[in-house]
């Protein structure tokens, strides 16, 4: 196949040391010794039918993934929170990231299907809703890596249907990848943004090999120096360059073993990364927050340069009128944001803490009243039988919640809905704001 | 659970989460005496359950010292068609654990001092109704669309600014409106934000008397049918900051890079996280740390 005798030639790779491949990091398709394919191998080695299970009246059991899945889910929230709270990092909340996607020949192999490039993609557009939301102060610039060339394909910019379509127009591969001229091209435009921002760059790397012009660990010592952290997403195998990269700039660098394994980690890049207080100089930065102008006033927007009807916002120094928020305004440069956009980021600075699991020991007593429902969604939290399930408690409110419930209050809610139901809980402990 | 042919579920079929103001130190001094206040809302929670079989109300309180569930109608083990008309059996079950509610919640606040006196928590009640909600998706693909009705006259509490915003946005995520009908004497800038950014309506009814007939104009309608009808507009919401030095509304403020707190004039340090600026931290910061507000551990 082509991309075994590709991985055997070696040309300008990075020192690749033996053993440095793990596992179960292999490339899909590059196939066992049967030489079987991807899918072929779901049926032939992992028989996913021998996972179900029946129950006394010969139906269908469903596979009981919620437990595991709420395991694996503690976990991270576990190893998140405690390295937040222990090291007192604060959080990059301006980040100015660029989103470097290799276009080169390796992209256009199928062991994601319809192709690396498009899967690529598609998950890129989903990365950029939910890091606007997440970060609505920051921007993304988009770079491809093409015929051994760099070039950039949007500008830094906070809006995500620009860069969408700038993407979506320009997916063609071809050519061999180059890491150097991109982190060369990024570290030149990373070092025209103000110093309180916090420079980042995430590169969607497939190829195997990087084609570079000159020295590569001086481009990453460059970056080094500028303080911009890199982090990388391999599609294919483990490379040493990438790893030596990350570790240098302080990124993460991780291969995605299949299309969810790869949107799972791409979606991790979007909360804010702990920051290291030295990367970025704290500064005052002067906002404007603008009135939304009347109903039925006719003026010239600033950014469509014609004229509009009604809705729209004033920019308070130099009032020009803008159609959305959060923008520069483009006559005076002034940055303007609505007070929901900085209230998006708060839950980043005051997080609550991972509940506790209840032990059944505790649960089992018949003294305890209130674990009979779970506090948030008022679901049972009893099986039929009257024996407790699986619950969790908030350490600050010891209220009882289901595993769902937990879920949901880490991921989208961000508020414990028993600390915010008792007043009394907030004079004890002197937390969320 | 015996399967529900689809086209009973049809797209106006509606779960309305009512979240009633119980909170004594407004209703001591609100124009509309509490207890007709309960009749104009009871007379309109009957009204949904009569519009649609399958429709479905839930009532949170919301006290100045505690919230909880009052009432649930898919709970109730009748028939929920109340087909004999009698408003007793919906109210009875609700008035009792309200009384039960209001005396607990007053229990409270004798151990409680008087900070923040005045507002009642809103966000916990949110909190709550949220996680109810997505209770209900996870039911699976059939199930009624659901909205929030706040029913609040007590002032915004400042303190709750960063939970309520928390719970507004993850209602819009899970595109669940929030409509608010404000009862109290001024405007609510929390609910006015809320229903703007979840698409809700927002309503400040100037007749309080008639209270019952601006629940079943405005507030009545399933999502479905909203498309169809006039519903009031959100006139002038203010999306403008207040600075946290002075808690004055400002158009123009200075933003800590680092902790996004506003300011109205220019700092060397910042009063919340302790950063200096224009120049690079060191990791001798701790002492000004300890002076940010950081969740304990």
């Amino acid at each position: 196949m082509n991309d075994m005798e590709h991985r055997k030639t070696n040309d300008g790779e990075g020192r690749r040391l033996d053993g440095e491949e793990e596992e179960e990091e292999e490339d899909e398709d590059e196939g066992n010794g049967r030489g079987l394919d991807a899918w072929e191998r779901a049926y032939a080695d992992e028989r996913s039918w021998e996972s179900l299970q029946e129950d006394e009246s010969g139906l269908l059991r469903p596979i009981d993934n919620k437990t595991i899945y709420h395991a694996q889910y503690r976990r991270r929230i576990r190893s998140l929170y405690s390295s937040t709270t222990t090291a007192r990092i604060q959080k990059g909340l301006i980040r100015y990231l660029y989103i470097v996607v290799d276009l080169s020949r390796a992209a256009s192999e199928m062991d994601f299907k319809p192709s690396r490039m498009a899967v690529v993609a598609k998950h890129i557009e989903a990365f950029i809703r939910e890091f606007f939301d997440q970060n609505p102060l920051s921007q993304i610039g988009l770079v491809t890596i093409k015929d051994g060339l760099a070039q950039c394909l949007t500008d830094l910019g906070g809006s995500p249907d620009s860069h969408v379509k700038a993407l979506m127009g320009k997916l063609e591969c071809s050519g061999d990848s180059s890491l150097q001229n991109a982190l060369d091209l990024v570290h030149g435009y990373l070092n025209q943004i103000p110093s309180y921002g916090h420079r980042e760059v995430l590169i969607l790397y497939s190829a195997l090999s990087t084609c570079d012009p000159g020295d590569i660990m001086e481009t990453i010592q460059e970056c080094k120096k500028s303080k911009i952290r890199c982090s990388v997403i391999g599609l294919s195998a483990e490379i040493f360059i990438c790893r030596h990269l990350c570790q240098e700039t302080g990124g993460s660098y991780s291969v995605a073993l299949d299309e969810s394994h790869f949107k799972e980690l791409l979606l991790e890049h979007a909360p804010p990364p702990p920051a290291i207080a030295e990367f970025a100089i704290a500064n005052l930065i002067k906002m404007g927050f603008p009135q939304r102008a009347a109903e039925g006033v006719i003026s010239i927007c600033s950014c469509h340069k014609e004229a509009k009807v009604g809705g729209g916002y004033t920019c308070p120094r130099c009032k020009a009128r803008v159609c959305e928020l959060p923008t520069e305004c483009r006559i005076c440069g002034l940055t303007l944001v609505s007070s929901p956009h900085l209230a998006r980021s708060y839950h980043h600075l005051f997080p609550i803490p991972p509940f506790d699991e209840v032990s059944l020991s505790l649960l089992n007593n018949p003294h305890q009243r209130s674990s009979r429902a779970c506090f948030g969604c008022q679901e049972s939290l009893l099986i039929p039988g009257n024996k407790p399930t699986l619950c969790v408690a908030c350490p600050k409110c010891k209220q009882h919640f289901c595993l769902d419930c937990d879920i949901y209050i880490h991921e989208s809610l961000h508020n414990c809905p028993g600390c915010e139901s008792f007043r009394h809980s907030k004079i004890v402990s002197v937390t969320e704001e | 659970m015996a399967p529900v042919p689809s086209k009973l579920y049809s797209d106006d079929v509606s779960l309305l989460v009512v979240l009633l103001d119980t909170n004594p130190f407004f209703w001591s001094t609100a124009s509309l005496p509490f207890s007709k206040f309960l009749s104009h809302v009871l007379a309109f929670l009957n009204s949904i359950l009569l519009i649609n079989q399958l429709n479905q109300v839930v009532v949170i309180a919301t006290g100045c010292n505690s919230c909880n569930f009052i009432f649930d109608s898919s709970s109730v083990p009748a028939n929920p068609n109340l087909e004999n008309g009698r408003m007793p059996a919906l109210c009875s079950n609700l008035l009792q654990k309200l009384e039960e509610f209001v005396t607990g919640d007053e229990k409270l606040s004798k151990e409680v001092l008087a900070a923040g006196i005045g507002s009642s928590l809103l966000s916990g009640s949110l909190s709550m109704a949220l996680c109810y909600i997505q209770r209900v998706f996870r039911t699976g693909p059939l199930h009624p669309q659901p909205r929030i009705l706040c029913l609040q006259g007590s002032p915004d509490g400042p303190e709750q600014y960063v939970a309520v915003m928390n719970a507004i946005f993850s209602a819009q995520r899970s595109m669940v409106p929030i409509d608010s009908c404000v009862i109290g004497a001024q405007h609510s800038a929390f609910l006015q934000q809320a229903s703007y950014i979840t698409g809700g309506v927002y309503l400040k009814p100037q007749q309080l008397d008639g209270l019952f007939q601006y629940l079943s104009t405005v507030f009545a309608t399933d999502l479905h049918s909203r498309r169809f009808l006039q519903l009031p507009k959100p006139a002038g919401v203010d999306f403008r900051a207040s600075c946290f030095c002075h808690k004055n509304t400002i158009d123009m403020g200075y933003i800590c890079s680092v902790c996004l707190s506003i300011f109205c004039k220019h700092h060397k340090k910042c009063s919340t996280c302790g950063s200096v600026f224009g120049q690079a931290q060191s990791d001798g910061n701790s002492a000004t740390d300890r002076k940010r507000k950081t969740p304990e551990t």
